[in-house]
């Protein structure tokens, strides 16, 4: 199962400083889109909206239909937690830096939020876990804590981790940034897979370009808090339109 | 309780117990450069002394300490007024303490810097006294700050041996008055804006320090 | 006669042998004091700690005034307040849970600095992953921040531990009867200070190398699991 996810009008700013202006997106459920763009330029705050770790202030969104704010909530007022807590259960996220619980095994880290929050029993929680491991290559890890393994296994890890919540939408904020070059390859099999082979609408911030172009549906050029251009991965990469988009591309593909 | 009249009569106390405070912060501040100091560079002899000094100091309790001095020392034949027995209690144990923070701040600076005292030839006593100490005042500063507020906190312990200090005349208004609220709520409320005055004038003293060292432009 | 024990005067080795089981009776007190009060500071403290988090300065505020004036006060004076004031409201404890509460509640309010230092010490992500499992708040302490956290505070709750059991002392000016208070109560009867006191200080120091001892052991002995102490 996979969500669609509607932002409308959307306005976020840091104190008076904004981040995100009358931003549009439509993203249909099953489709793979990849935001790219300069630093700074808002791809991460759309993730982390969509994960409800920052709130907005104007505008709406919605996934699947459901509105991030109380069905008779008003902005600037941000849903309560309860609310949250439905949309937040169609959503996964991998983070730049993991964000593994260092004090459980890797095991406990993919069962805790299923027994927690789904309330699936001990062993089913396992057994899923066994399982999600097992297709990130990771079977022998089960008991080893994350300080143990190299940062592309916890980075695996932490997709099993977000995968064991069984979400309709998955979010990856920069999977690959904090990893040593020669681990970038084994988390990017990974995700590639998953678009493959798994029902499910991603959203992907990424400055991996050539992996962008490959896996995507959708690309979106981000700069300055809006989308410059969108298009088919062949389209951005082969024939940008926009002068920005050329600059940006020829930058960090010649850089 | 009629305020008018008792409170100069407490503020009048709270000086004392400020006196008491000052007096033994300065008998304090000394000991904890002497000893600290001395843990951290001195010879093994005087490190020897530093060293009981210290953890006596710091292994027993305060009001024992006071007691000792107050009760047992004449036992010794040395009979010591109140008022001497009061600051020479604090100034010590804080002293004690207050080595401890002094011997971390001088480890704390880093190897690089003996190194490079060592390559410009000073000698081990300039380089403790012209690179190390410097540096490491600013390292001090927060702990020395809660150091004094536990000091004139613990100058409450004196009204024990007959010291007229703010606690000392609380009880005696108390005892007159019965109004334990008023009497003691007032007592506490002059404590804790003497603590906050304390606060307040180490923070400048940190600004500054760090100013001087560099640490903050 | 002391609490059923004769003193001995013949000589100080002797006096200090009679004296001992008087004080060891003392320091059963004196330990139970450090105990008692020290599960009132652990928990209270947390409670202060987590209160201070909360979103609405209502809360916040007033909660962050109490831990000031609980830090900047003396232990003395606010163990006079309770002992006299706690009576007039119709409340009557006894002298040692009077004591010990205040005890735990001036250390309640040091313990909630270092939770809080404990808690802020944790990095962001580790709430975001919370979040974003969609954990609840007590469950996303109960297992994420907490087990993380405490390891981390242990060694300065333990020197916490080692200061009160030195604080002890002066619940004997409001009549608890601890070592310091029979110290005195010897002295008093037979005026020999220097034996009895000497003894008392003697008794601490070596409970504090103690406790230091244990403290460390103890540092060495939790299960870290990946996480540094300190």
């Amino acid at each position: 199962m996979s969500a669609s996810i509607e932002f409308n009008q959307l306005h976020k700013r840091y104190g008076a400083h904004p981040v995100l202006r009358d931003f549009d997106l439509k993203v249909q459920a099953g489709e793979t889109v990849t935001l790219i763009g300069p630093s700074g330029s808002g791809k991460s705050t759309v993730l982390r909206i969509l994960m409800t770790l920052e709130p907005f202030q104007e505008g709406c969104l919605t996934l699947d239909g459901i509105s991030y704010h109380q069905p008779h909530g008003k902005p600037p007022f941000f849903a309560s937690d309860v609310h949250l807590h439905k949309v937040r259960a169609k959503v996964g996220m991998v983070f730049q830096s993991f964000n593994l619980f260092p004090h459980m095994t890797v095991l406990r880290n993919l069962v805790e939020a299923p027994t927690a929050v789904l309330g699936l029993s001990r062993d089913e929680a396992e057994g899923r876990a066994v399982e999600l491991l097992h297709m990130v290559g990771l079977s022998d890890k089960a008991k080893a804590y994350p300080g143990q393994l190299s940062g592309g296994q916890q980075q695996r890890v932490a997709i099993a981790r977000a995968l064991a919540m069984r979400p309709q939408v998955l979010l990856f904020d920069e999977p690959t940034s904090a990893l040593d070059p020669e681990l970038v390859g084994e988390v990017l099999s990974v995700i590639r897979s998953l678009a493959h082979e798994h029902d499910l609408t991603m959203l992907m911030v990424t400055h991996e370009m050539r992996f962008a172009r490959e896996i995507s549906d959708r690309v979106c050029f981000f700069e300055g808090g809006r989308i410059v251009e969108q298009g088919k991965p062949d389209q951005i990469f082969n024939a940008p339109e926009q002068e920005r988009t050329k600059r940006f591309l020829s930058s960090v593909l010649n850089g | 309780m009629d305020l008018s009249v008792h409170l100069p009569n407490l503020l009048g106390a709270a000086a004392t117990s400020l006196l008491i405070c000052s007096l033994s912060l300065l008998m304090a501040a000394s000991l904890s450069f002497g000893a600290g100091v001395a843990l951290f560079a001195g010879p093994a002899w005087l490190r020897a002394i530093a060293f009981a000094y210290v953890e006596i100091f710091r292994g027993t309790s305060l009001l024992v300490q006071l007691f000792w001095l107050y009760f047992a020392l004449p036992l010794l034949g040395i009979s010591l007024p109140p008022f001497l027995t009061g600051v020479l209690a604090l100034g010590l144990n804080t002293g004690a303490y207050g080595a401890e923070v002094v011997r971390g701040a001088l480890r704390s600076v880093s190897q690089q810097q003996h190194e490079a005292a060592r390559a410009l030839n000073f000698t081990r006593n300039q380089t403790l006294w012209r690179i190390v100490l410097p540096q490491s005042l600013v390292e001090m500063l927060p702990s020395f700050s809660s150091l004094a507020v536990q000091n004139l906190k613990d100058t409450s312990l004196v009204s024990m041996i007959t010291i007229a200090d703010l606690t000392f005349k609380a009880q005696e208004i108390r005892n007159l008055t019965q109004d334990t609220v008023a009497v003691y709520g007032t007592a506490l409320l002059i404590y804790f804006a003497m603590a906050m005055s304390i606060v307040a004038l180490m923070r400048i003293l940190e600004t500054r320090v760090a100013r001087s060292t560099g640490r903050l432009s | 006669m002391i609490l059923g024990h004769e003193l001995v005067m013949s000589s100080s080795a002797a006096f200090a042998w009679s004296i001992l089981p008087i004080l060891l009776i003392g320091l059963r007190t004196t330990l139970l004091a450090m105990f008692a009060g020290f599960v009132i500071a652990v928990v209270v403290g947390m409670v202060f700690a987590l209160m201070r988090r909360s979103q609405w300065k209502i809360v916040t505020w007033p909660v962050g005034f109490v831990v000031e004036f609980l830090r900047n006060t003396p232990l003395l004076m606010q163990l006079f307040f309770l002992y006299f004031v706690l009576p007039e409201f119709g409340v009557t404890l006894p002298a040692f849970w009077t004591g010990t509460t205040v005890l735990g509640l001036q250390y309640a309010a040091y313990m909630s600095e270092v939770y809080r230092a404990g808690l802020d010490a944790l990095p962001k992500g580790q709430w975001e992953a919370a979040t974003a499992l969609n954990l609840s708040k007590t469950r996303t302490y109960r297992t994420v921040v907490l087990p993380q956290m405490i390891p981390r505070v242990l060694p300065a709750l333990g020197n916490y531990l080692i200061s009160m059991m030195k604080d002890t002392p002066v619940l004997s000016t409001i009549t608890v009867v601890e070592m310091l208070n029979l110290a005195n109560r010897i002295g008093d009867r037979t005026f020999e200070y220097l034996v009895p006191l000497s003894l008392v200080g003697a008794i601490f120091f070596v409970l504090t190398c103690v406790c230091s001892a244990l403290l460390r052991g103890l540092e060495r002995f939790v299960p870290q699991k990946g996480i540094a102490l300190r």
